[in-house]
């Protein structure tokens, strides 16, 4: 965290709560930051899917709302 | 229909999927992860309602269900319980495909929260937009012929009426508007929701259903393992009644032994 704590933080929301991530960031870079397996999620976007593929390339930008999800029991 | 050889070689297909078993499981209301995948192996289901819900990301490590029940060897089918509009339903399965890379998944969309009755107008309107976007949608619906009609034409995979309110254990209360559904579609019909014991399960199965899906039954059961493999029988024996063609019924006795030759 050394390193990217030099970065500029930026406010996105995640699952309906605030949370800072380095400016900059792309979407893989912001699961790996909350430990998430990006295989095992899928990511919406500001109401858009984001295509998996494409987890590298997005970049975050300030107030970005994000719905992260997975597969939990269910009927 | 032909009978088949054994019932081992008695396959359903769904969206050009083919299963042998016709026992639909839920992964809910279980006491650990454990315990449902047990119940899961004992039941023979091949497939497995999951829901999608927010990830914790809090707590990014909790186990996850994909870490019990593989599926790679068990068709996970995304549903959208919980969701009261079409609209949330949509977004809900859009997420579960990228999730998941699935088009195959079960939509329901509810209507109030005391009965969890479907809100039909809704379930249509997203029946409708799903198959547009290449979903393969198993529809929980009401137990009317009418409106399975409706669905099927707007593209549903399957059909699944309820046989009384989700989670309730009431078993099948019109077995009339089953049996026609049935007789009406040109899709599988599977009773989702109602089931509270095996014999409910061999009612909806003898009624000529393809299938029965269930959660609570097996989830609440005291001990799920054991009812899960007797809901694994009952489905089995259902669908052997159902194929062996049952005796009519009549209104007064009728002597199994012969009436000549008695002293």
């Amino acid at each position: 965290m050394a390193e990217t704590a030099q970065k500029e933080m930026i406010f996105v929301t995640v699952n309906g709560e605030a949370r800072a991530i380095p400016g900059g960031s792309s979407i893989a870079a912001m699961l790996q930051a909350i430990g998430l397996d990006p295989r095992k999620v899928a990511v919406e976007h500001n109401l858009e899917v984001v295509p998996r593929s494409t987890f590298e390339d997005v970049e975050v930008r300030e107030d970005d709302k994000f719905e992260i999800v997975h597969f939990v029991g269910g009927g | 229909m032909n009978a088949p050889q054994s019932i081992a070689a008695d396959t359903w297909t769904v969206a050009g999927r083919t299963f042998a078993s016709r026992l639909i499981v839920g992964t809910g209301k279980y006491k650990s992860f454990e315990e449902n995948a047990a119940a899961v192996e004992a039941s023979g289901a091949e497939i497995v309602t999951v829901a999608v819900r927010r990830v914790n990301i809090a707590d990014p490590n909790q186990p996850m269900l994909t870490d019990f029940i593989d599926p790679k060897k068990i068709t996970y089918l995304p549903n959208t319980a919980g969701c009261f509009t079409a609209d949330e339903a949509i977004r809900t399965l859009r997420l579960a495909r990228e999730a998941g890379g699935w088009n195959l998944v079960k939509l329901e969309v509810l209507g109030e929260a005391k009965t969890l009755y479907p809100d039909m107008r809704e379930t249509l309107k997203a029946t409708e937009v799903l198959v547009k976007e290449g979903f393969e949608p198993m529809v929980y619906c009401v137990d009317d012929p009418i409106a399975a009609k409706q669905l099927e034409e707007a593209g549903a995979v399957a059909i699944m009426p309820l046989g009384a309110p989700i989670g309730s254990g009431l078993g099948i209360q019109n077995l009339v508007t089953i049996r026609l559904i049935v007789e009406g579609a040109n899709v599988p019909v599977l009773v989702d929701a109602g089931v509270g014991t095996a014999s409910d399960a061999a009612v909806a199965m003898e009624l000529g259903c393809d299938g029965v899906l269930m959660n609570t039954a097996i989830a609440e059961a005291k001990d799920p393992v054991m009812m899960a493999r007797a809901m694994k029988s009952a489905v089995e024996a259902g669908r052997m009644a159902y194929l062996s063609g049952r005796m009519g019924k009549r209104r007064y006795a009728d002597p199994s032994s012969p009436l000549a030759g008695l002293i």
